[in-house]
């Protein structure tokens, strides 16, 4: 980030040269595709009309705060009409008697349009596993992204986000799940082993954090299955 | 707390009233479904008694066995239980009854709301969950479910797998893609489980 902040880097040989093309004074031109056009301002310009049922809503009005800043990703303009928007954000449990109803709101949406199925009750049901309610958007919509989590945490919510506007960049039409971002199951057995510990545990925390695993590059966003 | 309630209600109704019992200080009283709403009038209407408040209205399912139905005591399938509480008196009392036999055939009580006008959407909803009709009502429709659901999903008979969507699930066809699950969710995650596969058997190396 420091070539935004302008105050390192000025001296240097880039720094020169981007002052250079910001004055005009070097005049050149760039290819492109018009979809690569296209995608690229699409990413960037995402209006949702967030369709919340459910306790997810918790996240999504946290996602869409100032501590996790939506606007950041050019997504915040919320338009509560499907007419004006392109990205459905489906926001908690659908029943099955409000599926007629994302059907229609779906409907209405001008191509191209995204889905975002928010937490696992939208995504597949969840532990709704009964005669009232769906058993996942996608039985009745399709869904570009899927972010499972009970709810999901405004990070993991994110990275969905991200995974939308590569997609979208890249024209991939498959859907794409959010993998976690650490595998819960290694940190509960690291926390077990920190816990039976003899000794202080303190003095396991710098060794814990030295041993944590990186994320594997390719995987924190997920990949596009 | 209503003991009085009880012995009142003995001795006022006598055999009518089947049971009662006041457990872990809860007054109980199983009454005959015939005597549904006189109870309720007397109830509210005795100044010892004074029941001004309904609390709560729900039917219960028993499951019915030919052994079951043999050893009951008590006539019919599905239990209707009702919570009253005197705000006056700051008494409470619970009334149950049983109606319909094991096709729910003849399940049907006096409505209450002429008594008390709350009981209005609770008397729906017991209707809606449980099938119980009530004679009087001013207006029984469904309030929960949809006016497309059929049976009522909170009767022991009702399937459990069974869901009555309003629009078709999409298809392979209709979609142009796989719609299976994806990773993390199982191919049958979120359906009901009387659809998900019987267990795979162990690989064998």
């Amino acid at each position: 980030m420091g070539d935004l902040t302008g105050r390192e880097g000025l001296g240097d040989e880039r720094g020169a040269r981007r002052s250079v093309a910001i004055d005009g004074n070097e005049q050149g031109f760039a290819t492109s595709r018009v979809d690569a056009m296209l995608g690229w301002a699409r990413k960037y310009s995402l209006f949702m009309y967030p369709f919340v049922t459910a306790c997810c809503a918790m996240e999504f009005m946290s996602l869409t705060g100032p501590r996790f800043d939506i606007a950041r990703f050019g997504a915040e303009a919320p338009r509560f009409s499907p007419r004006q928007s392109d990205l459905l954000w489906v926001v908690g449990t659908i029943s099955q008697r409000q599926a007629p109803v994302l059907v229609r709101i779906y409907e209405q949406m001008m191509a191209p349009k995204w889905v975002l199925a928010f937490g696992t009750c939208a995504s597949s049901g969840g532990f709704y596993d009964n005669y009232t309610t769906l058993p996942g958007i996608d039985k009745v919509i399709a869904v570009d992204v899927y972010v499972p989590g009970c709810p999901p945490r405004p990070e993991a919510v994110l990275d969905g986000l991200l995974l939308l506007q590569d997609k979208i960049a890249r024209g991939v039409q498959t859907p794409g799940v959010v993998r976690p971002r650490e595998d819960p199951v290694v940190r509960a057995a690291e926390l077990v082993r920190l816990r039976r510990a003899p000794g202080d545990p303190r003095a396991l925390v710098p060794l814990l954090k030295a041993n944590a695993p990186d994320p594997p590059a390719g995987d924190r966003r997920g990949g596009i299955a | 707390m209503s003991r009085i309630a009880l012995d009142k209600l003995r001795e006022r109704f006598g055999p009518l009233v089947l049971e009662t019992h006041s457990e872990f200080g809860d007054d109980t009283a199983v009454v005959e479904p015939g005597i549904w709403r006189d109870v309720c009038l007397f109830l509210r209407d005795d100044p010892d008694l004074d029941f001004n408040l309904p609390i709560d209205l729900c039917g219960v399912d028993y499951p019915i066995s030919e052994a079951a139905a043999r050893r009951r005591t008590l006539p019919g399938r599905m239990e209707v239980v009702l919570h009253l509480y005197s705000i006056g008196r700051r008494h409470r009392v619970r009334l149950k009854t049983r109606v319909g036999d094991e096709a729910m055939e003849g399940a049907e009580l006096d409505s209450l709301t002429s008594i008390w006008p709350g009981l209005d959407w609770l008397e729906r909803e017991v209707f809606d969950m449980s099938g119980v009709r009530f004679r009087g009502h001013p207006d029984l429709r469904r309030i929960l479910m949809y006016p497309e659901f059929e049976g009522h999903p909170l009767q022991r008979t009702y399937p459990a797998a069974k869901t009555q969507p309003l629009v078709p699930y999409r298809t392979e066809a209709s979609a142009g893609m796989p719609v299976d699950k994806l990773e993390p969710f199982g191919a049958h995650e979120g359906m009901p489980f009387g659809r998900q596969p019987a267990p795979r058997p162990e690989k064998e190396d």
